[in-house]
């Protein structure tokens, strides 16, 4: 197999004097959906933050290409095309819709925009009805979609979705999911996603990977974490307790 | 009647000027949430800027036109200021910038302090006059309008216009936005967040500095002392407008002003900066937002 599109290697992240991830490997191929299942407070969103260098980890490497970016400022990191639906959604309250897409397609300063601003509004269409709203005036699903949307408005080679069914209805949350699913099947797109809706996640992902108190504890292909019966029954069967 | 409007065109003037420098005080709150209390003596340096190239053509050069002259003084001071505020903004204010919040404001007034009195070294602690540029005057339905007012309101006029674009209508101007929205963000997206500051910095300096030249222009005499009062009336402006609020900006440079003029002209002068003060308490007590400000809730 060929090189990974992203490697991270023993990597460490501190809060202060706190460490939030303790040693974590994690590989993510072309092509592939991955996604990172965990509880609360396992470490995930760091995971995901650490590799956009905000915050960069103390130990370790994350690599992307081959070429070694833990010590690259955020926004060079986002240059390389990794780009990120971040915790919390994070839209910019005061710009509306249309400007928030514009946002994410800077890198390439608009020149393909029109191209994909229809691509996406073909994904999400509630976002053509809303696009000259406020972005903080949307509802949730609608904030959410706005933050998938705006960014596969930057052309990424490395889709970074941290809980993209947070607070949303099942509907919307399968709709997302199959939109991810059509993303990776018709234009290769590469997604890692972080999860708490872990039966969903895994269902939709090739490769999964368990986190527990900032350490990668389990890791397989989606099926087999799925039929696992240590992660059925502390993520799947959970809520029935 | 006429002496009513008289005082309007003079507080218009005069608002123009504080809008100018106000935009810089509320821009660099807007995007990292400090009071730059260096910004009036940027004014101030401006000022100074614009006297030195003034006087330079004036040995120099006899008989330079008049637009040639404003021209080159305010090119000039847009880029002593915008060089200064850069290098002070990058010096002082950056390293401190994941540090307690009072630590950038106490730095601020110390790069306040060491510019005007690097100011009273360099160019001498006295009034520094220049001979009227403009002085043609008009009589319009019996209310005076002098042409440096006239130049003021439409220097003021065209450069918020040009200002109003970028911010919104740019790429630059929307890397700005997104920045003082969440700076965190911004850089996911690929922005300079560093670079987007500095620019705030220098594009709010460089306003600060046509408004130095206008003074200068207007009152024809600058000191070393000139960036504190103007300086803390602006601050004022932004806080009425509603600091953060570009529109609030201008709209409170405005409201001072004609408040000040309208004060002199009906009160007793002696007591105009007390009156236009009284007014930053009022609000700050009353109205802290401001006019055009958003109350702190949002952010989901």
């Amino acid at each position: 197999m060929s090189a990974p599109l992203l490697q991270v290697k023993a990597v460490e992240t501190y809060y202060g004097n706190i460490r939030a991830l303790n040693g974590v490997d994690v590989e993510v191929h072309r092509g592939e959906i991955v996604c990172l299942i965990g509880a609360n407070g396992a470490g995930k969103s760091t995971l995901m933050m650490t590799i956009c260098g905000s915050p960069q980890a103390r130990t370790g490497a994350v690599m992307f290409e081959g070429e070694e970016i833990t010590r690259m400022p955020t926004h060079e990191i986002a240059r390389l095309r990794i780009a990120q639906s971040p915790e919390g959604r994070r839209i910019f309250p005061r710009m509306t819709v249309f400007e928030n897409l514009q946002m994410g397609a800077s890198l390439d300063n608009l020149k393909y925009f029109n191209e994909d601003v229809e691509k996406v509004f073909t994904l999400f269409p509630r976002l053509k009805e809303r696009q000259a709203q406020r972005g903080g005036t949307l509802s949730g699903g609608e904030q959410q979609m706005l933050s998938i949307a705006r960014a596969l408005m930057a052309r990424p080679k490395l889709l970074l979705l941290d809980e993209p069914s947070l607070g949303l209805a099942p509907l919307i949350v399968k709709g997302i999911f199959e939109a991810i699913k059509k993303l990776n099947k018709e234009e290769g797109l590469t997604v890692f996603l972080v999860e708490q809706n872990a039966f969903g996640a895994l269902k939709l992902s090739d490769r999964g990977y368990v986190m527990v108190n900032g350490r990668v504890t389990m890791s397989g292909s989606g099926k087999e974490l799925l039929a696992n019966p240590e992660v059925r029954a502390a993520y799947l069967e959970g809520g029935r307790h | 009647m006429e002496y009513f409007v008289q005082q309007l065109v003079n507080g218009l003037t005069l608002g123009s000027i504080y809008g100018m420098i106000a935009i810089g005080y509320t821009m660099v709150y807007g995007i990292i949430g400090m009071i730059n209390f260096a910004h009036g003596d940027i004014f101030m340096l401006g000022g100074f800027a614009a006297l030195i190239v003034f006087l330079l053509l004036t040995t120099f050069i006899a008989g330079v036109p008049v637009v040639l002259a404003l021209l080159l003084m305010m090119v000039v001071a847009m880029l002593t200021a915008g060089l200064w505020n850069w290098t002070i903004e990058k010096v002082a204010y950056r390293p401190l910038r994941g540090s307690f919040r009072l630590a950038p404001l106490i730095t601020a007034i110390g790069m306040s302090i060491a510019l005007s009195n690097f100011i009273q070294v360099t160019q001498g602690p006295r009034n520094k006059p220049i001979p009227p540029l403009v002085s043609s005057v008009y009589d319009v339905f019996g209310i005076t309008i002098s042409l440096k007012q006239i130049i003021i309101i439409i220097i003021t006029a065209v450069l918020l216009s040009i200002f109003w674009y970028i911010v919104n209508k740019t790429p630059l101007g929307r890397a700005q936005r997104a920045t003082e929205q969440d700076r965190k963000m911004a850089a996911l997206l690929g922005v300079d967040v560093d670079r987007t500051i500095s620019v705030t910095f220098i594009m709010g300096a460089a306003l600060a500095a046509v408004a130095g030249t206008m003074y200068l222009m207007y009152y024809g005499v600058v000191v070393f002392t000139d960036g504190f009062v103007p300086g803390v009336k602006a601050f004022t402006a932004a806080v009425l407008g509603g600091i953060g609020s570009l529109p609030g900006a201008v709209l409170g440079g405005l409201l001072i002003g004609l408040i000040e003029s309208l004060w002199s002209a009906y009160f007793t002068i002696d007591y105009k900066d007390v009156a236009t003060f009284s007014i930053l308490a009022i609000v700050l007590i009353f109205k802290p937002s401001g006019i055009l400000g958003r109350p702190e809730v949002e952010k989901v």
